[in-house]
Order: structure tokens, then sequence, then C-alpha cells
């Protein structure tokens, strides 16, 4: 079974928000919730500055809070690691949105939770998620984690420096951040998943 | 704040808290919902075609289920997408299902005034009609000269070019070239007799050592270019951006010069200074390739580092380092030219300025410089000659327009520009004052005339002056609703479109086909220019019967046909790419009167301009008052797409970026709103302020293409500011024609009320 993950580097991202948009569209995300988003930080003053942006979404957790909160079962994990939600037998109550440290889930007003699934159904029929696919920095790789010659491997590979969000809440998230600015101190440091 | 609230995107800072409500005013959940049925769950059928969200055409894949386009994706085999597209990109499906739409023909309605905004619906045969008959008058009383055309997008060449040829008026512009990219075009053209085209031949592949100057790469999103300037950085490329605001670019870049505004001539003179003095220019390639290099070297010697340091307000010793790096690294070293190049109006001569630097490093037609660009072979449709030959020139620049031995009077902005292209700005005058003739009429296709062209009360004092003034657009635009007649296009999804034939690398030819029918009682531009041509008595250049049939005999030319070209999507050929390619044939790619590259040019002295570039200080703003610059949305196309809801919610209004300083000694911040008052006391806003350490003291900051006054534009009405609004002024650059637009200064009146808006979450809802 593969062991699906993402990284993104931030080197590389310049916060265009194709992923985002690629997003909406691909998984019909309504308007005024989001499966991914971007953050910016700026530091510094005039003219020593620094700035980042970073696309945040699902992180697909090894040890993810939003699943063992679920009270019908409809937040799960799939063989392939993916984090999902069922969402004929969700119900909404919302202990998942309150469980993930990453605010990464939202109520559908269609009447279940949504998140990123890192396009589960693209995977299947062989494709890249559709964030992955469309990026025109090329900053996205993504692939099976214990395949060491996936594209994911080699870019964590080769990074300069890998991290991971908030790493002191033990999820060992499966979307990590590659050659973060170090100036600064924009980024936490975290540990390899 | 909700962290999902807290930023989107930088200048959309601002735009994100404005969010927050919305974000807060989900809907609560409906425990008996079940889960939709995506798109993607039945049959899907592809469609190749190429995306019209902005100018850069690249190939895209549209995925149709149930009679609708869900998503378009980029195509692989397509050298503009490489089977990636940019935000805009992706989001352009949005635009196709927009309940704001034009849906049918618009007839003003008797009695009102152009800019009321009264129509009627009309029929196809109804609208068509009065236009012709409106058009053959015009004709009648003043000649065909005295209709003008101004066309955007794909669709020009049905009314940029083929229709106005065929019905011979030289009055046709192209805001891309004297609002845009002019200076650039022209200087290339005299310095390389070469255009740069609109696909920037930058061998990024190759290149190690990359200077950007005020060329805001990732923040401008054309597609390969940010693929390219992407891949290049991984691959340990070297950049230094030039820019008084901290940009995208800038933020990625080894080294940031925060230059005073205006003052980048300097900064190049000293480049060439250093080049020169130092002896790193590359001498065999100069001796080579170009002429004039004794007159340059005299003419450079006193721009010092020193000297371009006061005036830039730079360190001597990183503008002699920049210089220095560039030419340890040279010819794998290169200052690309940008795009948006009217600024001070002495543009072509900053222009010819960077290609000189370029120039010295030997790195034109070499690899990790420029490549030549070579067009791709195919044939006009074989119509009758045209009485007169299409004049507006396109992104490319400097092509005809000249009349003379035609037997039709000449454009009227004729004669004054050296470069012959059309200055679209200059054809404005001639509608109010009638000189040197009259210009009765006018077509407007897809271009925005109130957010491109500076002066908007001059233009909406033109457009009242008109005997027939005709709008064709996929939105009731700001300016669209001040037509006689409003024509409503189909999207791009909807329509072919004539073959674009691409410059580049791997010259290549591209189709546009329709992934689905039209929506509502819209048309493609061709039928449009077809039915009308027809009624305009010009049926000999419109015998084709459809558009297949066109399309078909011009692929022939080819040896290919439309049924290969729907299967393909795009037609790649072989270039030319560098000098060694065209020297093994023979030939010599410099169309210079010299046939060399012109260090020195000998026209441009006949015609009375500086041979070699000389710097001219920019005009100073009253006090208390910043330079207004402007720049671009990542996932905007100028002022095209804020209807968009997807595009919208990444960035849903623009913001004055000031400094931190500054707006703390205006009593400013963040998120307050305020009015932008120009040096000529013209006001717009309200506009969010976003005061930050990205930018100098004597600047703000728009991203262009906010601020639409068009009530129709549901979405984008009256969010953020236009920066075009506050151009009263703009400085004409005498050798290009290009209206250099950074002239303007504006003061911040604080105190403006936040604008009261609907949801987008509401608005998004509407879609069709
Ligand atoms: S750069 Fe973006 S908007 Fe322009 S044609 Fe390509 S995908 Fe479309």
């Amino acid at each position: 079974m593969p062991r699906y993950a993402m990284a993104i580097d931030l080197a590389a991202c310049v916060g265009c928000a194709a992923c985002a948009v690629a997003c909406k569209l691909e998984n019909e995300v309504p308007a005024g919730v989001d499966r991914l988003w971007i953050r910016l930080e700026e530091r510094g003053t005039f003219p020593d500055l620094a700035m980042q942006y970073r696309p945040e979404q699902c992180l697909h957790c090894a040890e993810p809070p939003c699943v063992p909160v679920c009270p019908t079962g409809a937040s799960h994990v799939t063989a392939d690691g993916l984090v999902l939600v069922d969402a004929e037998t969700c119900i909404a109550c919302g202990a998942c949105i309150a469980a993930c440290p990453y605010d990464a889930r939202y109520f559908d007003p269609r009447g279940f939770v949504g998140k990123c699934t890192f396009c589960e159904h693209r995977i299947v029929q062989g494709q890249l998620p559709a964030c992955v696919e469309t990026c025109p920095t090329l900053c996205r790789t993504f692939g099976d984690l214990d395949d060491p010659e996936s594209d994911v491997s080699r870019a964590i590979r080769a990074a300069r420096r890998v991290d991971v969000l908030k790493p002191e809440q033990g999820t060992r998230p499966k979307l990590v951040y590659l050659n973060t600015p170090a100036r600064f101190g924009l980024a936490a440091e975290g540990a390899l998943p | 704040m909700d962290r999902r609230a807290f930023l989107k995107l930088s200048a959309a800072s601002v735009g994100a808290v404005m969010l927050a409500p919305e974000a807060a005013a989900v809907k609560l959940p409906n425990p008996l919902a079940r889960a939709p049925a995506s798109w993607f769950d039945g049959e899907v059928s592809s469609v190749l075609t190429f995306c019209e969200n902005c100018f850069w055409k690249c190939g895209v894949r549209a995925s149709v289920a149930d009679g609708r386009v869900w998503k378009v994706d980029g195509y692989a085999a397509n050298p503009k997408s490489r089977g990636r597209l940019c935000p805009r990109g992706q989001g352009a499906v949005a635009q196709t299902y927009d309940p704001d739409r034009l849906k049918r023909p618009l007839i003003r309605v008797e009695g009102t005034q152009r800019g009321d905004g009264k129509y009627r619906e009309a029929s196809w045969d109804e609208a068509l009609g009065v236009i012709a008959s409106g058009m053959l008058a015009i004709k009648e009383r003043y000649g065909s000269e005295s209709m003008a055309f101004f066309a955007h997008g794909s669709g020009d060449t049905w009314f940029g070019e083929y229709l106005p040829a065929a019905w011979a008026t030289p009055n046709v512009g192209k805001p891309s070239v004297s609002l845009c990219t002019g200076p650039r075009e022209t200087a290339s053209q005299w310095t390389f007799g070469r255009g740069i085209g609109g696909h920037e031949p930058i061998d990024w592949e190759n290149t190690d050592y990359i200077v950007l100057i005020g060329h805001h790469i990732g923040e401008d999103t054309h597609n390969t270019q940010l693929q390219d300037f992407s891949l290049a950085l991984k691959r340990g490329a070297e950049l230094v951006v030039v820019d008084p605001r901290f940009s995208v670019a800038a933020s990625k870049a080894g080294r940031w010069l925060p230059i005073k505004p205006g003052t980048d001539t300097a900064l190049l003179l000293a480049w060439l200074h250093v080049l020169v003095t130092e002896e790193l220019y590359d001498k065999a390639y100069v001796e080579r390739y170009t002429v004039g290099f004794e007159q340059l070297a005299a003419h450079v010697q006193p721009f010092t580092p020193e000297w371009a340091a006061d005036i830039t307000d730079l360190d001597a010793d990183a503008i002699r380092t920049v210089a220095r790096e560039l030419a340890a690294h040279a010819p794998r070293a290169v200052v690309p030219p940008g795009r948006h190049t009217v600024w001070y109006g002495n543009d072509t001569q900053r222009m010819r300025a960077l290609y000189l630097v370029n120039a010295l490093l030997g790195n034109y037609g070499v690899e990790g410089g420029f490549y030549l660009a070579q067009a791709p072979y195919l044939e006009p449709y074989p119509h009758p000659a045209f009485p007169l030959e299409p004049a507006a020139g396109g992104c490319s620049g400097a092509s005809g327009g000249e009349t003379l031995d035609t037997g039709f009077r000449a454009r009227v902005d004729d004669g004054r520009f050296f470069a012959h292209t059309t200055a679209v700005q200059e054809l404005i005058p001639a509608m109010i004052s009638g000189e040197p003739y009259r210009i009765a009429g006018l077509i407007a296709y897809g271009v925005n005339l109130f957010h491109s062209i500076p002066d908007v009360a001059r233009t909406q004092e033109a457009l009242r002056k008109l005997d027939l003034y005709v709008a064709i657009d996929v939105l009731p635009m700001d300016h669209v609703m001040w037509a006689d007649v409003i024509l409503p296009e189909a999207t791009y999804l909807e329509r072919y479109d004539d073959l674009v034939a691409i410059a580049h690398k791997t010259p290549f030819i591209e189709l546009r086909q329709p992934a689905v029918d039209p929506m509502w009682d819209t048309k493609p531009g061709w039928w449009i220019a077809r039915e009308l041509g027809l009624r305009l008595g010009l049926d000999a250049y419109f015998d084709w019967p459809d558009i297949e049939a066109y399309l078909d005999k011009r692929l022939r030319t080819i040896g290919s046909s439309l049924e290969q070209a729907k299967a393909k999507g795009t037609l790649v050929q072989r270039g030319r790419p560098y000098l060694a390619d065209w020297e093994a044939r023979n030939l010599n790619p410099f169309g210079t009167p010299s046939g060399r590259i012109e260090l020195y040019s000998q026209t441009f002295a006949d015609a009375g301009f500086d041979p070699l570039p000389t710097y001219e200080p920019p005009n100073d703003g009253p006090p208390g008052s910043y330079r207004l610059l402007y720049g671009r949305s990542p996932v905007h196309t100028f002022a095209k797409t804020q209807n968009n809801w997807v595009l919208m919610e990444m960035h849903g209004q623009n913001a004055v970026w000031i400094h931190t300083a500054e707006a703390e000694a205006l009593g400013v911040a963040s998120g307050d709103y305020v009015w932008l008052e120009n040096q000529d006391g013209v006001r717009d806003g309200p506009v969010a302020v976003y005061a930050t350490e990205r930018l100098r003291r004597d600047c703000v900051y728009l991203v262009h293409g906010f601020g639409h006054r068009a009530k129709g534009m549901r979405v984008a009405d009256g969010r953020g500011a236009s920066d075009t609004a506050l151009m009263s002024r703009y400085r004409l650059d005498p050798i290009s024609g290009g209206a250099g637009m950074r002239v303007n200064f504006v003061k911040l009146v604080p105190g403006a009320p936040r604008p009261r808006l609907p949801s987008l979450r509401k608005l998004a809802e509407r879609s069709v």
C-alpha cells in the first residue's frame, strides 16, 4: 500500500493561488469555504525584508486527531493513508473540525464536513492532485513516501530543509514544507514525518 | 481571527479581512443532506483548445460533462502550458457561467445619453442592421477612414485586422502596443532588427544570472514564464531584482535594489559604463555582431556608478557589483525586457539602454540570453486583396500603419511617432477635435476603454461626440454601458476563433474550438464580424460559409486540416533559436539597417532622437503626494476578471500600499479606507490602506484592474480603486507613441466610508 504524501517547496512558491483555484473547481468547493488557502508572512523593515507564502490544507496526518473523535466513523483513514470524510455517514457534528489543529476542515453548506482529499478520485486514476498538476512554479510534489524514487521522496531528499506545521502536536503530517526561507525565523523547525 | 481568514494573498490582506465575516456566515449544516454527485463521477469528455484569460494563450484541455465545462487543465503537448495553468486560466470557467454576462444584443433607449446605461433588448438582425447603416452613413459622409476599431483578445484578428482592413480604415488600435509593450518592441526593432513578440524569448533554461527591472514575475503569472523562472531559480540561477517595491520576485532574489522610481535608465547607463570601462564586455561578440561600439564607449564615460547612485538612491558598490557579476556569468546572464514598459515617456531610450547591456554581455541569440523566436509557417485565408493592410500592429509592435500611396487618408496619429505603431490613445483627440479629420464611429472589441486608456474624462468626452459607438464584449463593463449598440460575445469555451500562430523557440499554431454551445443568445466574434461584413457589402471577403471552412482552408496550407487540428489542438514546428542555427544556413537574423546589432542608431540620429540612450529625470509631484505605481495580481488579468467569483475569492479588492512610516504620519492604518486624489483633483475609491515596509516612502502602489463602476457586474462593482481613473495625465514617448503612465501623483484622503458590498458567497451562489 502506498503512503501518499505531498511536499511544497516554499522557496519556489509565489503564492499565485493557482492551486487554490484548481482545488475549488476540481472539487466544487462552495464559495465562502476553502480546502486550500495561502498564508503570507512578511518580516523585517525596509530594505531588509523577507516574506513567505505558504499554501495550507489538510496534512493527512499519520496520527490524525480528527479521526478518533468522530462519533459515526465518517472521518477515517484509508489504506493509502488518506484522511477522508464519508459524506453519507457524516452528521456534521463538528467534532473533527474542533479537533483539527490546522483548521483544515469546514462545514460544507450541503450538510457535511469537507476537506482536502489529496484528490483521491484523481489518484485512483493515476493522476496527480489538481493542485500539484497545475502549479506553475512546480513547487508541489506528490507520491508514495515508501517509494524512494517517487517525486515526493526525491524532493524531500534534495531539500536543504524540511518543516512540518506544529510538530509539538504529534500529528506526524504527510504534507511537508521544503526550503523555508530561514531569515527572521519564518517557520518553526519541525521533524520529518 | 479565523486563521483561514487571516490572509489569502499579499495585496489581498485587506480583502481577506473583508472576507472574514463571510467565512463566519456559512450556513449551519443540514444533517439530512447527502453527498452530491460529482461532475467526474459520470462520462467526461475532453476538448483541446487554448485559454483566453490572458494573452499568453496556453493550451488547455477542457473537461465536459452533461454539456457543461467543469474544469480546465493545462495541455501537456502545448509549449505555452506544458500541462499546467495559472490561477486565471484555472478560474476562467467561472466566467462562462457568470449570470452577469451580456446575454443578447442591446440597443440604447432612444432619448437617453451615452453613459445613462438604459437599454432595450434587440434581435441580432436588428442590432447588426443598426450598426451597418450607421457605418455606411459615416462612410458616405466622412469616408471609411472615419470609423475606428479598438480591439484586444484573440478575436482582435476579426475586429482589429480582418474587418477593418476589408472596410478600409487605418484607424485601428490595439491597447497592447502603446499602452503596454510599445517601447520594448520599438527599441528591440531598432537595436536588434527584431521585435520581442508576445512571448518574451528569454532562454531561461540556460541562464545563470537574471536581473529583473520592474518585472513582476510571480505577480505576473504568465504561465510558462513563471514555470521557467521558477525552474531557473531551482537550478541555482542567481537573481537580482530592481524595483521600488519588495515584489514577490524581490523576495526570491539574492539582491534587491529598491530604486527610486523613474531612474532606471541611470542605473542601466552605469552598468554600461562598468562593462565598457572595466572591459568586461564580450569583445568577440561586439566585434562580430554590433556597430557603434566606439560611440557607445565614449558616450558612457561620465555615467559612473557614483553618478548613478546619487540619482537612483542605490549604493554605488552594489551597482558596480551587479555589473561585474553580469559579466562574470555572461553570456548566460540576462536582463529581460519586462512587458509593460510605458512608464515615463522616455521609455524607448530606457529599453535601448537595457538591450545594450544585453548586447555587451553577448547574449542575444546565444544560450542563456535571448533566443531568436520565429513565427510558424501559415498562410492567410486566400481572400481578395484588402483595400488597406491591417494597420494596428500586434503585440510585436512596429508594423503597418503607413498609409502612403494607398489611396486612403493616413491614420489620424500618423507621422507623429517614429515607430508608426498605432498609438491607440492618440486616436481619441481626433474624436474630439475632428483634426486632422473626423473619427465619427468606434467599435470597441474586448478593450476596456475606461480601465486601459489614461485620461478617462477625455475618453468619455470623445465617446459623447461619436455618431456611432458599438461595444462587443462578454460582460457589461464600465465602458460597454455607454455604447449605442452592445453585442454579446460567446466566451472562449463556446467558440472558434482564427488560428493563432505563436512565435516561439518551437513555433506553433493553436486552435480555439468550442467545448460547449454558446449560452443565451451570444455569438462568436467570427460570426459577428462576418454578419456585419455581409451587411456592409463586403461579401467578397466573407465568401467562406462558416468558420470551419475558413480554418480548414488555412490549415491545408501547412498540410494539415481542421480535423487534425481539432484532435491535436497544437501543431508544433521547428525553430532556429540561436545565432549558430542561422549562420549554419547563411541567414542573418538582424533586420536593422546595418544588418547588425545597432549600439549606435543612425536611424534615430537622422530622425532627431538620441542615437545613444540618455537619462532624463522623471517629473516631481506636488508636496505631500506620492508617485502612483501599479502592477498585477496573480489571479487577475487587467480589468477583465473582477467579476469572476472564484478569482475574487482569492483576491477580491485592491488596497493602496504605503510605507508604514508614511501611513503613521498620515494617521492611517491597514484596513482603514481612504480616498485617493491625484494632482488634478481626480478622486477614486474608497480603497483600503495596506501599510507595509515593502515599498519606498516616495510612492504608493495599487494593483491594476479593480475599481469597476459597473452596476451590471455585481461581483466587480465598487470593489477597490482604479489606477487608470487616477491617471489624468500621461507622458508620450515620441519614439514609440507609448503613453508613459507613471507620471501621476496621489494623496491619501482619510475618513472614507467602508463600502457596503454584497457578500461574495451570495453572489457566487447565483452562478448558472
Ligand atoms: S497564462 Fe494563465 S490566463 Fe494566460 S493564457 Fe495561460 S493559463 Fe490562461
